[in-house]
């Protein structure tokens, strides 16, 4: 085994094309994965909504919908944080451009981009690629971002 | 069908009960928001939807809810959620949706309430 064989150990990467009905599948390996690193379910349960919702996002405004393109997810989980990225060859997107809503305007959609922000600690797009969009979302463990009850 | 989520439907007098079981997103949601609001044209006085059985629910499902909403208030009716799990209670919390909407414990307080208001 040459050093190049080897990979790491925490870190996991699923190519799946950006259909909607693979979005199940992204929930299933993030889970498995933040829960052998000791992640707690309410943890769990927001890093999956986060990234659900930034994949959603991918095919419904990066490709717009088409279901046979890549979406490259790669997981990688330490004791003190989960990082999770995101790469798609759609349209770019402008970061500037992208606005949670107003939530006392309620009406049907435009709520992704508020749970992606208010479910994560760091939401970052990589500006350098020179086609498609690379999205990084970290969340730290035992930060308070649910709402008080 | 969608091996994803899965949707009864029961009528009892002027009430439609919209049971959905499963995990709603991207992929599943079409499929709900296709029953909520072809019984929404219906005019019931109440629609009920029991998500006891949900255990995942994204952005998608929290519009179609909305979208259901908006649709049975127009037509003079009301919407009535029950049987929110920890998910999907965080999400309603999350978007601030806890407040718009009438929700309940379980379906058994959704049918009651509706009997007591009768």
């Amino acid at each position: 085994m040459t050093r190049s064989d080897h990979i790491d150990p925490n870190s996991v990467e699923l190519l799946i094309p950006s259909d909607p009905r693979f979005l199940a599948v992204v929930r299933a390996v993030l889970r498995e994965t933040a829960e052998m690193q000791g992640w707690d379910a309410r943890e769990l349960r927001a890093v999956t909504l986060a990234v659900d919702e930034a994949c959603s996002n991918i095919i419904r405004h990066s490709y717009k919908g088409r279901a046979d393109m890549p979406i490259w997810v790669k997981i990688r989980t330490l004791q003190g944080e989960i990082r999770v990225e995101l790469r798609d060859l759609g349209e770019k997107i402008d970061p500037a451009k992208l606005r949670p809503r107003d939530l006392d305007d309620v009406r049907p959609g435009g709520l992704g981009i508020h749970l992606i922000r208010s479910l994560m600690d760091e939401v970052t797009y990589d500006l350098s690629e020179p086609e498609g969009n690379r999205l990084i979302l970290v969340r730290k463990k035992s930060r308070q971002h649910e709402p008080e009850d | 069908m969608n091996p994803r989520i899965n949707i009864d439907v029961e009528h009892r007098s002027n009430v439609a009960v919209v049971k959905v079981a499963g995990e709603v997103d991207l992929y599943s949601s079409p499929e709900l928001r296709k029953a909520i609001l072809s019984q929404a044209e219906k005019r019931p006085s109440r629609l009920v939807v029991d998500l006891s059985g949900v255990q995942y629910m994204d952005s998608s499902g929290v519009a179609t809810l909305v979208e259901g909403l908006q649709k049975l208030e127009q037509n003079g009716g009301e919407l009535v959620l029950c049987g929110l799990g920890d998910m999907v209670q965080e999400v309603f919390k999350l978007t601030r949706l806890d407040s718009v909407f009438q929700i309940l414990p379980s379906l058994e307080e959704a049918l009651a309430e509706e009997s007591a208001g009768a």
